[in-house]
C-alpha cells in the first residue's frame, strides 16, 4: 500500500475542504477502498476518516424515511422499519456480501463501491478506468461479469451492487453536501453514470462532495421481490438481478418498479419497460414484450452473451411470482 | 484515546498503512487471529468490532481509538473455553485450525445476531423472525471459507451451541 495522510473531518465543512485536495478520498467503512488500495489500483495521498461525522441513524422524512451515510447495510437491513415497508432493499443489501463487510459497509459508501472488472485490479492489463487512455483489456478478452447494456468503446464494466438497485427501483434519492457548503440531492437513477469515454468516473459527485444520506419517499407497497442469479449460492457478485416492486389490481399490472444489477455500468432503470406493462394482464406474451424491450439494445461481448437470455428469463420469472403466477 | 483490546488498552501510535489486523497480530501481539487472504474474502481475520464482526484486514486500526475489540483470545482460555471453543473441540469442527479463530468469533456474532432477530437473504420472510436452521447458518457463515472442508462439523458445533442456548 502507498503512504498516505490519515486526517480526520471534525464537520461537514471540514470534511469537503479536506477533500477538494487533489488526491483526497474519504474512508468511511473502507471495505471496497482498502481492497483496492492494497493493490495500489487506488492510491490515495490522503484519506479523510468520515466515520465521526454525525451522519447515522434513520429517521422519518416526510412520509418517507432518511438513511443517513454512515448507517452500515446490516443496520439498514435490520431496521424493522425498512424490512416491513421497504423489503425489496433489506432483500437486496442481504443478498449482497457477508455478515462481516455488511457490518461495515456504509450506505454512502455502498453507492460508491467500484466495479469488479478483473482487468480494473490487475495493473498489468489496459484499463481507461483505472488509468484513463490505456484501452479496455476487456473488450475481447474474458467478459463473463461485463455489460450488455450501455456500455462503451472505452469500458464494459458494470456497477457490482445490489442495494443501489432497489433504490433504483424505489425512486430513492441522494443527497449531497458540496465544498462550498450547498446541500443538493440527485435521483439515485441518475446517480451513477454510463462510462462513455470517460469511464474513470463512476458517478456524479465533484471533488469535496460527501454523500450525506439517501431519501426513501413513501413506502411502495405492493409485491417487492429482488431476484439475484450468481454463480454461487451466497457471498458471490451478481450476473443478473431484478428488483421488484409490482402492484395488481382489478387482474391487471396498476404499477410496476424495475431496476437491474449486473446488466450496465449502472443500476439499470428503463421507463418504457415499466410503461408497457402498466395497465395490462399479466401474461407469458406481455413479460416476452417487457423483456425484449428491456433488451432491445443488449449487445453481448462474447463470454457474457448468456445474460440476454438471462436477463430475460429471470425478468419473466420475477414477473410471474410478483403477479401471483406460477414459476 | 487508546483502543481496548480483550478488555486492556492500548496505545494507537502506528504508521497509518497498519491494518486492524496487523496490529492485532504484530503491535499487540495476539497472533489468535489469523491472516488469510488480507483482502476480505476469507473470513480467517474475523473479530469483533464493538460486538459485532468484522475483517479486521479490510480496516485501518487508526480509525478504532475508542473502540472496543475481541479476538479469539478474549473469548476463552485453554482452561476455561467458551462454549463454541469447546464445541468445535468436541465435534472435531477442524483439520489444519487456520481458519477457526475466525470461525469460532464468526460464530458468536451469528448467534447474536439471530438473537437480535435480523434475516438473511435465505429467511422466508424478511420482516419475520429468523430460525436457525441448517440454511439459515451456512448462509450466515459463507463469510468463512474452510479450505480443509470441515463445514459439517463446524455446523454441527454451531448448531450444538446453539440448542443449548435457546
Amino acid at each position: 500500500m502507498k503512504p498516505f495522510d490519515y486526517q480526520r473531518a471534525h464537520g461537514l465543512g471540514d470534511a469537503g475542504q479536506l477533500l477538494v485536495a487533489e488526491g483526497a478520498k474519504p474512508i468511511a467503512g473502507g471495505t471496497n477502498l482498502l481492497d483496492l488500495m492494497k493493490l495500489e489500483v487506488e492510491t490515495p495521498t490522503a484519506l479523510v476518516d468520515v466515520n465521526r461525522l454525525p451522519l447515522g441513524g434513520i429517521t422519518p422524512h416526510g412520509e418517507g424515511l432518511h438513511i443517513g451515510a454512515l448507517v452500515s447495510n446490516s443496520a439498514c437491513a435490520a431496521d424493522p422499519r425498512i424490512r416491513a415497508d421497504y423489503p425489496v432493499l433489506a432483500r437486496a443489501i442481504l443478498a449482497g456480501a457477508t455478515f462481516q463487510l455488511r457490518n461495515k459497509a456504509t450506505t454512502g459508501g455502498n453507492l460508491c463501491q467500484r466495479t469488479r472488472c478483473y482487468y480494473f485490479t490487475d495493473l498489468s492489463q489496459a484499463c481507461n478506468k483505472r488509468e484513463p487512455g490505456t484501452g479496455c483489456a476487456a473488450i475481447g478478452g474474458f467478459n463473463r461479469i461485463h455489460a450488455i447494456l450501455g456500455a462503451s468503446d472505452a469500458c464494459i464494466a458494470t456497477y457490482p451492487g445490489d442495494m443501489a438497485v432497489a433504490l433504483s427501483a424505489l425512486d430513492a434519492t441522494v443527497e449531497i453536501h458540496s465544498a462550498k457548503g450547498d446541500k443538493r440531492t440527485v435521483p439515485v437513477r441518475d446517480f451513477h453514470r454510463l462510462p462513455g469515454d470517460t469511464p474513470e468516473r463512476d458517478n456524479v459527485l465533484e471533488p469535496g462532495d460527501v454523500i450525506t444520506g439517501v431519501v426513501l419517499p413513501v413506502p411502495a407497497g405492493g409485491t417487492q421481490l429482488y431476484r439475484k442469479v450468481r454463480d454461487r449460492a451466497s457471498y458471490a457478485f451478481a450476473l443478473v438481478s431484478v428488483a421488484a416492486v409490482i402492484h395488481v389490481e382489478d387482474g391487471k399490472i396498476a404499477k410496476a418498479r424495475l431496476a437491474f444489477g449486473g446488466l450496465a455500468h449502472k443500476p439499470w432503470h428503463d421507463a418504457r419497460v415499466e410503461q408497457l406493462l402498466e395497465g395490462q394482464a399479466p401474461s407469458d406474451a406481455l413479460f416476452d414484450q417487457a423483456a425484449a424491450l428491456l433488451l432491445e439494445e443488449a449487445h453481448g461481448q462474447g463470454s457474457n452473451d448468456f445474460k440476454i437470455p438471462l436477463t430475460r428469463r429471470t425478468l419473466k420469472a420475477v414477473l410471474r411470482e410478483a403477479t401471483g403466477g406460477t414459476l | 484515546m487508546p483502543i481496548t483490546i480483550n478488555g486492556a488498552e492500548y496505545e494507537l501510535d502506528v504508521d497509518p498503512r497498519t491494518s486492524l489486523l496487523d496490529f492485532l497480530r504484530r503491535d499487540a501481539g495476539l497472533t489468535g487471529t489469523k491472516k488469510g487472504c488480507d483482502h476480505g474474502q476469507c473470513g480467517a481475520c474475523t473479530v469483533l468490532l464493538n460486538g459485532q464482526r468484522i475483517n479486521s484486514c479490510l480496516t485501518l486500526a487508526v480509525m478504532h481509538d475508542g473502540d472496543s475489540v475481541t479476538t479469539i483470545e478474549g473469548l476463552g482460555t485453554p482452561d476455561a473455553p467458551h462454549p463454541l471453543q469447546a464445541a468445535f473441540v468436541r465435534h472435531d469442527g477442524y483439520q489444519c485450525g487456520y481458519c477457526t479463530p475466525g470461525q469460532i468469533c464468526s460464530a458468536k456474532a451469528m448467534l447474536d445476531e439471530i438473537a437480535a432477530g435480523w434475516t438473511s437473504t435465505v429467511s422466508d420472510y424478511v420482516a419475520g423472525r429468523p430460525t436457525l436452521t441448517e440454511e439459515e447458518i451456512r448462509e450466515r457463515m459463507s463469510g468463512n471459507v474452510c479450505r480443509c472442508g470441515a463445514y459439517s462439523n463446524i455446523v454441527a458445533a454451531i448448531v450444538e451451541v446453539a440448542e443449548a442456548q435457546a
